[in-house]
């Protein structure tokens, strides 16, 4: 190892000669908007089951590799591959139907929609996957009662507080049993209790299903929930900074 | 001194054996330091001779152990008294590791890789404490807590102090 400080955001790809191919992975992403480059050669990856906190300084470019990473952005150059399969490479309809089916997503807040009780929410992702309304509605049932908020199922999310809100999205991410959940700042906006029980409930969840998290956070207690950690560092600079 | 405190608050609920008070204290405190029974009596010796406790009773048989101690007056006093007294805070200056980072800037060396290693070091025990607190009790996680926040609080350090490395090199080398 380079006893330098990497100063690329590159991600650590650990596991040397780790037991096959990762689940996900990127390589040299680059990405753009306007004249501020967010990304300069970022390298990632993740296996099947593994909980990795992305962390960094604020406009390091976190957002915008996860955002890569879920095909929600594409990079200007780079790439990134999910089981084998190339994400610019898919259609968009492919890649939104890959995002629906295997990804799950927790942010901040504001991924509620206002307009459906929580239980509704949660129950919406499997209903867009195809299942029926009924069971679609028990499985959410369950997934509110187990992130400890059976209580909310009837009431709409400006009703509940914000702890409960993002138990909710927890469980509407959760619930079709993805492989990958993306999750940026997922406890920013709680108090540290909330936050906590949050993060227990989220890594908890992902053990048992086998998901793997991409945790981006900026709060060390958070990313202690992770198996490791990559640091994104000035994602702007192309160039490492002097070595001392 | 604080195992002579807590061994007398814990005689306040009833007077017990020196056996006893190593198996209560031990159960509450002594997660990762048991007390050793020399330590217990050693203690106690030095409370009785202090009027913070009295022998209430001597059993038949054979060692140390036979003697029941009670609080005096005068130790629940003393109990109160610590209480009441804040604990000092300590600053706790990062002295090793802010010694590190000036020397490496001193001799040319990656300072920015100090601090790395130090972070991954800290988020290491971090990750072992927070597993330790999901699998325990009330009383585990508040203890591990309050590790957790101070190591936070040097992580906070580190990035602070990673942020301003160049900053630092420049006014060492002015
Ligand atoms: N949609 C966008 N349009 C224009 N600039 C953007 C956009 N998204 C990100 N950026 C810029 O790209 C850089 C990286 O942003 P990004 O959101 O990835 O950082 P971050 O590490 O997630 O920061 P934070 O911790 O504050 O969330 C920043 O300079 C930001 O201003
Ligand atoms: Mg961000």
């Amino acid at each position: 190892m380079n006893p330098m400080t990497p100063t690329a955001p590159s991600a650590q790809g650990a596991h040397p000669g780790g037991n096959g191919a990762p689940l996900l992975s990127a390589a040299g992403l680059h990405k753009t908007y306007g004249a501020t480059p967010a990304l300069a050669g970022a390298d990632f990856e993740i296996r099947g089951g593994e909980i990795v906190a992305v962390m960094g300084p604020s406009g390091s470019g976190k957002s915008t590799l996860l955002h890569c990473l879920a095909g929600i952005v594409s990079p200007d150059a780079g790439t990134v591959h999910y089981q084998g399969l190339e994400l610019s490479a898919l259609s968009d309809a492919r890649r939104s139907a890959l995002r629906r089916s295997d990804f799950g997503f927790v942010f901040q807040f504001g991924q509620l929609v206002p307009e459906l009780t929580c239980l509704e929410n949660v129950a919406l992702p499997l209903r867009l996957a195809g299942t029926r309304r009924k069971d679609a509605e028990a499985r959410a049932a369950e997934w509110l009662e187990r992130l400890e908020v059976a209580d909310i199922a009837t009431k709409r999310p400006g009703e509940v507080s914000g702890g409960q809100g993002q138990r909710a999205a927890i469980a509407r991410a959760l619930a079709p049993r993805p492989r990958v959940v993306f999750a940026d700042e997922p406890t920013g906006a709680l108090d540290s209790l909330n936050g906590e029980r949050a993060m227990q409930l989220l890594t908890a969840a992902a053990r048992d299903t086998g998901a793997a998290v991409v945790l981006v956070t900026h709060e060390v207690r958070v990313a202690a929930y992770s198996d490791r950690e990559v640091v994104v560092r000035d994602g702007r600079a192309t160039t490492p900074a002097a070595a001392l | 001194m604080t195992i002579g405190h807590t061994l007398l608050g814990l005689l306040e609920s009833g007077p017990r054996h020196g056996y006893d008070l190593k198996r209560a204290f031990d159960e509450r405190f002594g997660h990762d330091r048991p007390l050793h029974y020399g330590q217990v009596y050693a203690t106690m010796a030095r409370l009785l001779k202090n009027g913070m406790v009295e022998v209430e009773g001597i059993e038949a048989g054979e060692g140390p152990d036979r003697k029941r101690y009670a609080i005096t007056d005068a130790g629940i006093t003393d109990v109160e008294q610590w209480l009441a007294q804040p604990e000092k805070p300590e600053p706790y200056l990062q002295s090793a590791l802010y010694t590190k980072v000036v020397v490496a800037l001193l001799t040319g060396r990656s300072a920015q890789h100090i601090l790395d290693t130090q972070r991954s070091e800290h988020l290491r025990l971090m990750r072992e404490l927070t597993r330790r607190k999901a699998g325990g009790d009330l009383s585990d996680q508040l203890i591990c807590d309050h590790a957790l926040f101070h190591l936070e609080a040097d992580m906070r350090w580190l990035e602070l102090t990673a942020a301003r490395i160049d900053q630092l090199a420049e006014e060492l080398t002015r």
